[in-house]
């Protein structure tokens, strides 16, 4: 159980898993995620279950590094297991015939869009799909959703790839020029802000998918707590999707910056912890 | 022989200012001679009070009978025949609400230290002999799954496997044991303790596996399919808020993640765990809450370096439902109370960190239909306090994984699960509950009760295949 069967880079900071792990396979749908954890004094983080192969009995994970766990994650390859994995977690994606909708991912939030931009479209939606980065390297999978995505639309602040700008000014020409009944944008948390007041005036449903700092993922701890609607709310359990012009997204921001002074300590300490050994390895 | 009826030898213990320094535990256990010295205070009553006040009936003068003559192995075995975790109730029982208040020196001096006398015996047995692994009856071929590893879920699934049922305990976590390893610190109860003790029940073949969440990756239904019985105890872990404004700022917490993320995810232990925690070092601390969730809280947070640390509570020390032995030992802590006090809004800076606490003062007023006063505001009684991290400890509801899972499962208006007292049986054939789940935030003997009455009742369906009628003689839960 467990254990790594292929791995991908998809750029230099976004990597790709699929995971042995059949009974997950077989349970999740589009929108749920697992909370992993690599090591016994690991930490327990979320990722979203991007894919599943029932007959293979795998899922798939698409990382992005940005602090300790996520790149002692990427060192593993095929082969190797992950500790613990539980899930699948959260409420499955709403789907339902929407009609005309726009699916916006920013950086790896492509990731976790993925899977219910697929499941939109293959219940007879129209499906455009935004994918913005900050350059040409950095845009995700791409090929895989112009598989099924009526229209694909990039943006990347140099302009490297498709237009450049922001996906929020890719977004407003699409909702100019089209009637659009359903937005779903996940990424950074300024990008998500941006989209909900966007679409907010033109009365279009827009759901974002949270990002708060999780413990067990089970509803148990209140860790991951977040308000919407002016009532707070469980991200793993109520979310981790939500209406988009209900989110109080300033809390949530303030959230997600409450270990800030830990992470950095942490990773300084694992650059500490790496420099020592190499000083050591050169000694010897 | 001459009895010394007044002597109750004090339990020995690190000193505060060692002990608030570090997570080692609190108390260090009686010495062989202080424990014959306190069993010999036993009068051997015929008639003996102390065992109704103890939910499982533990044989207590014969255990401490045994203890007088030097048998400690034999007072060990008597003590599991009633109490699967006797190391854990005699570290974590109320005592003073139970089997101590009901002995009958209590009147007349202090009672028999019962407690301590059976943590002495489990652990005298864990050190010197270790835990024997029970005899196992001859194999019934039946199944059995166990949802939940806390204390229910550990003694129903124990005694399922003495009776020759194929076990097996499903845990959302990824450690067992429940509260006992995610919730008390290990000041108050080691880790290594209900380790050992879950080590003996895989080695009497009970089967667990971990990072299993019934309800999301296999239903109560599903199981049925793969079990003849289901045991759910799944605990309270839903934690409550206070619902004022102003929780969502950073700095605050719920008892449940504080804990866990000390007692579970070590991350007092941060950076060498990845897990982190807001700094308490000499900040103001405040708990708020009165039972053993916001005692464990606020010593905790006086370990990890807090300059106040501070129970709020809307009532008084007397009302207090923390174990007295906690409440010493935290006044011994330098923690401190405030009382008669409730908090009306969380107060932050520009960056979302707590800065401080609006509170109302409260008088109590007349007593209300349960007898206790009720705290009512005092007019105007209003002010701000300084604090730079809260906790919030007033008690955890039902999680409602299961129940949404499987809507044709009775629970009341609170999700807890209705059973049947005696048999512990639910609305679903094939299908038992105990613990919290069923009577909400309780004890650790009281859980281990339910799972044990759930487990004859098991063993009596699955040998006869009638649900209507399972015969048990037992206790209600
Ligand atoms: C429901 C959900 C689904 C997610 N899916 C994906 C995904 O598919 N791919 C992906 O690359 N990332 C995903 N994330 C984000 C991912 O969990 C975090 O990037 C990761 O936990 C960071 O851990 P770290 O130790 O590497 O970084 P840290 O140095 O600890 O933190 C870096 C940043 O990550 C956030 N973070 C830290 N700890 C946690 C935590 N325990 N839980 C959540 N966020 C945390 C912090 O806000 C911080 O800004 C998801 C998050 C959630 C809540
Ligand atoms: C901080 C704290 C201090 C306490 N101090 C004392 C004390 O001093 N004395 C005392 O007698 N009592 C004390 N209690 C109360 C006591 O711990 C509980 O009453 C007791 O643990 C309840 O046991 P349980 O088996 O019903 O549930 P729990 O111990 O809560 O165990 C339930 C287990 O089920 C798991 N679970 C939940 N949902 C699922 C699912 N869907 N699938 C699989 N597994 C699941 C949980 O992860 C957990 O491990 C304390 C409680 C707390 C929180
Ligand atoms: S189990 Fe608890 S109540 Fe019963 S005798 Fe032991 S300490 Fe007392
Ligand atoms: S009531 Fe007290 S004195 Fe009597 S048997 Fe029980 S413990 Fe001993
Ligand atoms: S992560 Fe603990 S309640 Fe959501």
């Amino acid at each position: 159980m467990n254990k790594i069967i292929k791995t991908k880079f998809l750029n230099e900071r976004v990597k790709l898993f699929e995971i042995e792990s059949p009974l997950i396979a077989r349970k999740r749908k589009p929108g749920q995620f697992i909370m992993l954890r690599i090591s016994e004094e690991g930490e327990r983080i979320p990722m979203t279950i991007a894919d599943s192969n029932v007959e293979t009995g795998t899922i798939t994970i698409i990382v992005q590094s940005v602090g300790k766990t996520t790149s002692e994650l990427q060192k593993l390859e095929a082969g190797d297991t992950i500790l613990d994995i539980v899930g699948p977690l959260g409420k499955p994606t709403h789907i339902e015939k929407f009609g005309n909708c726009v699916i916006v991912g920013g950086g790896v939030g492509a990731a976790i869009a993925y899977p219910t931009a697929k499941a939109i479209k293959e219940i007879g939606n129209y499906v455009t799909i935004i994918l913005g980065a900050k350059s040409k390297e950095y845009i995700i999978l791409k090929d895989e959703v112009s598989t099924f995505a009526d229209e694909v639309y990039i943006t990347t602040d140099d302009g490297s790839e498709g237009m450049k700008g922001l996906v929020t000014e890719k977004l407003k020409q699409v909702i100019e020029e089209q009637k659009i009944d359903f937005v779903l944008a996940i990424g950074p948390v300024p990008m998500m802000e941006a989209v909900a007041s966007l679409t907010k005036p033109y009365g279009i449903k827009t759901v974002v998918s949270l990002n708060s700092i999780m413990l067990d993922g089970t509803g148990m701890c209140g860790g991951c707590r977040a308000v919407v609607g002016g009532k707070n709310v469980f991200v793993c359990v109520d979310g981790p999707e939500f209406d988009a012009h209900e989110v109080d997204f300033t809390i949530l921001m303030q959230r997600n910056n409450i270990y800030r002074d830990k992470e950095l300590e942490c990773n300084l300490e694992k650059q500490a912890n790496e420099m020592q050994k190499k000083m050591e390895q050169n000694n010897v | 022989m001459y009895k010394n009826i007044n002597a109750r030898p004090a339990m020995p213990s690190q000193k505060a200012e060692d002990r608030i320094k570090n997570f080692d535990e609190v108390n260090l256990g009686y010495t062989v001679e202080m424990a014959k010295l306190e069993a010999e205070r036993c009068l051997q009553c015929k008639k003996p009070l102390c065992v109704e006040g103890c939910p499982v009936s533990v044989k207590i003068p014969e255990f401490i009978a045994a203890v007088v003559e030097d048998r400690f192995e034999d007072a060990a075995n008597i003590l599991r025949q009633d109490n699967a975790l006797p190391a854990v109730c005699g570290r974590v029982c109320p005592q003073e609400e139970q089997c101590e208040n009901l002995c009958v020196l209590s009147h007349r001096s202090k009672p028999i230290a019962i407690g301590n006398l059976e943590r002495f015996v489990a652990d005298w047995q864990r050190e010197n002999i270790g835990i024997q692994v029970p005899e196992i009856q001859t194999s019934t071929g039946k199944k059995v799954a166990v949802v939940g590893s806390g204390p229910a879920g550990l003694s129903c699934a124990g005694d399922l496997v003495q009776m020759g049922h194929e076990v097996t305990v499903f845990e959302a976590l990824h450690e067992l044991g429940g509260v006992l390893t995610y919730g008390i610190p290990e000041f108050r109860l080691p880790k290594e303790i209900v380790k050992k003790e879950i080590e003996v029940l895989e080695k009497a073949g009970v089967k667990f596996v971990r990072n299993y969440i019934v309800g999301v990756i296999e239903t109560l239904d599903e199981l049925l399919e793969r079990f003849d019985s289901v045991f759910i105890g799944v605990g309270a872990g839903l934690p409550y808020f206070l619902n004022i404004p102003g929780e969502h700022l950073n700095g605050i917490y719920s008892a449940n993640e504080f804990l866990t993320r000390i007692n579970l995810m070590k991350a007092y232990k941060f950076p060498e765990n990845d897990t982190p925690i807001v700094t308490m070092k000499d900040k103001s601390v405040a708990v708020f809450g009165g039972g053993n969730t916001a005692l464990d809280s606020v010593r905790t947070a006086k370990r990890l370096g807090a300059k106040h640390a501070t129970i709020f509570y809307r009532r008084t020390e007397a009302e207090m439902p923390a174990r007295i032995e906690e409440i010493h030992h935290a006044q011994e802590e330098d923690i401190e109370f405030n009382f008669l006090v409730a908090p009306i809004k969380f107060n932050g800076d520009e960056n979302g960190w707590l800065k401080s606490v609006t509170i109302q003062r409260m008088q109590l007023g007349e007593p209300d239909s349960s007898g206790r006063r009720r705290p009512l505001p005092i007019p105007d009684a209003i002010e701000d306090i300084q604090i730079e991290a809260a906790i919030v400890a007033i008690g955890n509801g039902s999680n409602p994984i299961i129940s949404q899972t499987s809507p044709n499962l009775n629970v009341n208006q609170w999700g807890n699960i209705l059973v049947e007292k005696k048999t512990m049986k639910t609305n679903i054939p094939g299908v038992f509950a105990g613990g919290d789940i069923v009577t909400g935030g309780a004890t650790v003997i009281l859980a281990m009760g339910a799972g044990r009455a759930a487990a004859r009742a098991i063993d009596k369906y699955l040998k006869n295949k009638q649900w209507e009628t399972i015969e048990v003689e037992q206790a209600e839960w």
